[in-house]
């Protein structure tokens, strides 16, 4: 039943991101540009030094326009619902919605942390999980972590890297942001257990209306983890912003590939 | 950009990130969760060691028995700051919003920069009259670097009203607020900002009551504040009452050559950036992959005890992030002017453009480059006749210090290890200012700044004689 709300939504968005492209393409006509003068410096004059900050790229370009593309979508679709959403509900609201999805996002690590045979991360995972649904009423409240059991944070592309699956390119995505091959194929795994898993246990299937709700339940998960989000697009001002969030990203992933 | 920013950026993609309020211009709300949570704050610190591999506090009994802040080397207090548990607690809750100005009007932007859509400054401000503080971030630091994050919340909870401007450096005041589109000059750079001080305080005293106009800055800002100070005698819009210069240029040329030359002590100096920054970070994640620790505070304690890094190497990390910076404004820079100084003259780069070359091309070049090839010449086409020594002389305090050493609206707070000051240059701060200055024994450059001291001394500069 969910799944063909994702679908329509899914749908929805892949036309939006058509109009973009097809606005982007209308948008420049060739005009005659005054000739070009070589600059005063260029790179190779600095071939003798090693490449700074500079990762492999090969769908540059494609990444660059989904990455302008996340950015115009926050500005105007994303990032206005999740001020209104924040200037309508008081602060231990929203904290008690991100504890309670933080909370459902264990199971991710949990199977994880099992398929890459990481037992100390199941171990503290489980106990965080049954705290917190307990004692936590629901996930609501997050005393696992003042009991010192800290967020672990494990996913299914993390798994296939630890199986020696190589990371392939750098990949942003639309609205999600920077991953790489391997991490989006692990994004649509997990994505695809979680509604599995709604779906089989499906909480409100004798209830009126229990697909609105479900779908009230996910977009508002969407808005938790945005509002969650400090990042934004070109919010540095800085011009080199998309080769810094680019080295950050993969540097990070492949660091802590093994913890 | 500077380390806090890019750390800013690493902690994004990590798993606890914080709230954030987003604020639209003309958006008001009466919370700002982005000075309020701490503790996620706390959480965030991991990533950024990636790019930063920053070193860690020397906790060790300090020299000054009255002076509680912990870090001994002046390279390491620069790159780690303050300790979170010595920093003084953020307010509760603060009423801030994000100003877009649109500062010359009819302004062409280059594609490239698309997303410049203003200059953004940071306005938090009380319900009730009170005197309003102007703030000018460091180089390359914009209007939310956390530095300048710290001092309007710590202003903001001593009851004034702030306003935080991004450094005339910072790319977005290049691209929308500077006449030339050509940083460095302090004179100019003065008079942009006084410009955009004139159009925020016209956009905002409708809303706010302002009793007095104070202005402060640190680094490069803290001598741009003395300068915006002395074009004030003349204009008189604001009258500002007192005026803060916190570890202050005494002269422009002079410390950022001291602050490059931290990299020439790597093997093939500044020439070779990249190789130096790739034999850091392999140091690094070798000695992360054979720790238990996450990537966080504790894993910097541990890097620190291990020697990781040396002196030199650290130093060569400061020197690192100021070219990063400078790349910034070098490039934000030649685009505005089609200078054809990196970037060939007449091209018209498109926001998908790959910019790596360019970055590589930037973050190689010094500012002696920008200066003789680039900053010179075109100051050369305003005033024919210019020498370089004089133009080297007129980027300094010296060049107004008439004007200083007579005025009692000033303050300045420095450290006696500010490498950015050449020898001699801290005597002479102390008598420029005599009786209105006061020197920190240790801190580096603005590593102390966060302290709960510093921060009290800030705001009791402010306070002194009645608000």
């Amino acid at each position: 039943m969910p799944l063909t709300k994702y679908r329509v939504v899914a749908v929805g968005f892949v036309l939006l991101y058509l109009v973009f492209l097809a606005g982007c393409a209308t948008a420049h006509p060739a005009k005659l540009q005054p000739v070009e003068v070589p600059a005063m410096h260029s790179v190779s004059e600095f071939s003798d030094d090693e490449r700074f900050i500079d990762l492999p790229d090969p769908w540059e370009r494609f990444n660059r326009n989904i990455y302008n593309f996340d950015y115009r979508f926050d500005k105007y679709v994303f990032l206005p619902i999740v001020s209104g959403y924040e200037y309508v509900t008081p602060v231990f609201v929203q904290k008690g919605v991100s504890n309670f999805y933080g909370n459902i996002g264990e199971v991710t690590t949990l199977y994880n942390s099992l398929l890459q045979t990481k037992g100390k991360k199941f171990l503290i995972t489980l106990g965080r999980f049954v705290t917190n649904t307990t004692v936590g009423i629901g996930g609501l409240f997050d005393p696992a972590s003042s009991l010192g059991l800290q967020k672990q944070g494990e996913d299914f592309g993390r798994t296939l890297g630890n199986w020696g699956v190589p990371s392939g390119p750098y990949l942003v995505l639309p609205l999600l942001g920077p991953n790489t091959l391997r991490g989006t194929g692990g994004v649509a795994i997990d994505a695809g257990v979680r509604s599995e898993a709604v779906n089989a246990i499906d909480p409100f299937k004798n209830v009126d209306n229990g697909s609105m709700i479900m779908s009230g339940i996910t977009t508002l998960q969407s808005i938790d983890l945005r509002h969650r989000m400090k990042f934004r697009y070109y919010g540095s001002g800085y011009p080199f912003e998309y080769e810094m969030v680019r080295f950050l990203y993969l540097k990070r992933s492949e660091l802590t590939l093994k913890k | 950009m500077k380390i806090s920013e890019i750390k800013k950026i690493a902690f994004t993609w990590g798993v606890n990130v914080s709230p954030v309020r987003v604020q639209q211009p003309g958006f008001v709300t009466p919370t700002d969760n982005r000075f309020m949570n701490r503790s996620c704050i706390r959480e965030l610190k991991g990533l950024a060691v990636i790019l930063c591999f920053v070193l860690v506090p020397a906790i060790s009994p300090a020299a000054d028995e009255k002076y509680g802040y912990p870090i001994t080397g002046s390279y390491e207090a620069t790159i780690l700051g303050t300790p979170d548990r010595l920093k003084s607690p953020p307010p509760a809750e603060i009423s801030s919003k994000r100003l877009l100005l649109d500062v010359i009007p009819d302004l062409r932007k280059p594609e490239v920069f698309f997303y410049d859509e203003g200059l953004r400054c940071t306005l938090a401000y009380q319900d009730r009259e009170a005197p309003l503080v102007f703030l000018i971030a460091g180089t390359g630091a914009g209007d939310q670097s956390s530095k300048m994050e710290a001092m309007t919340r710590e202003l903001y909870k001593a009851g004034f009203h702030v306003v935080a401007l991004p450094s005339p450096t910072h790319p977005n005041f290049i691209v929308s607020a500077s006449r030339s589109h050509i940083p460095g000059d302090l004179t100019e750079d003065a008079e942009d900002l006084y410009r955009v001080m004139e159009l925020v305080w016209s956009k905002v005293k409708r809303d706010i009551e302002v009793t007095d106009f104070y202005i402060g800055g640190y680094s490069l800002g803290g001598t741009q504040a003395a300068f915006v100070a002395r074009l004030d005698e003349e204009r008189k819009v604001f009258n500002f009452r007192k005026v803060l210069m916190v570890n202050p240029f005494v002269n422009l040329y002079s410390s950022v050559t001291r602050i490059e030359e931290l990299l020439d002590r790597m093997p093939g100096g500044s020439r070779k950036i990249g190789s130096y920054f790739n034999k850091m970070l392999t140091k690094f994640s070798e000695f992360y992959r054979q720790g238990d620790l996450d990537l966080n505070d504790e894993f910097l304690y541990a890097a620190y005890k291990a020697k990781l890094f040396s002196r030199d190497e650290s130093g060569a990390l400061i020197g690192l992030a100021f070219r990063v910076s400078l790349a910034g404004m070098i490039f934000s820079s030649d685009v505005m002017t089609n200078g054809g100084y990196v970037v060939p003259k007449n091209r018209v780069l498109t926001e998908t453009d790959p910019l790596g070359d360019y970055f590589l091309v930037c973050i190689h070049l010094g500012f002696i480059n920008y200066l003789d090839e680039y900053f010179y010449p075109y100051l050369q086409k305003k005033r024919p006749g210019l020498t370089r020594e004089e133009l080297i002389n007129s980027l300094g305090l010296k060049s107004i210090e008439g004007y200083l050493r007579a005025s009692p609206k000033f303050g300045v707070m420095t450290n006696e290890d500010d490498f950015i000051l050449a020898p001699g240059e801290l005597d002479y701060l102390r008598d420029l200012f005599e009786g209105r200055i006061k020197v920190y024994s240790r801190g580096g450059h603005l590593g102390n700044i966060e302290y709960s001291d510093n921060m009290a001394d800030i705001v009791g500069f402010y306070k002194q004689g009645g608000q």
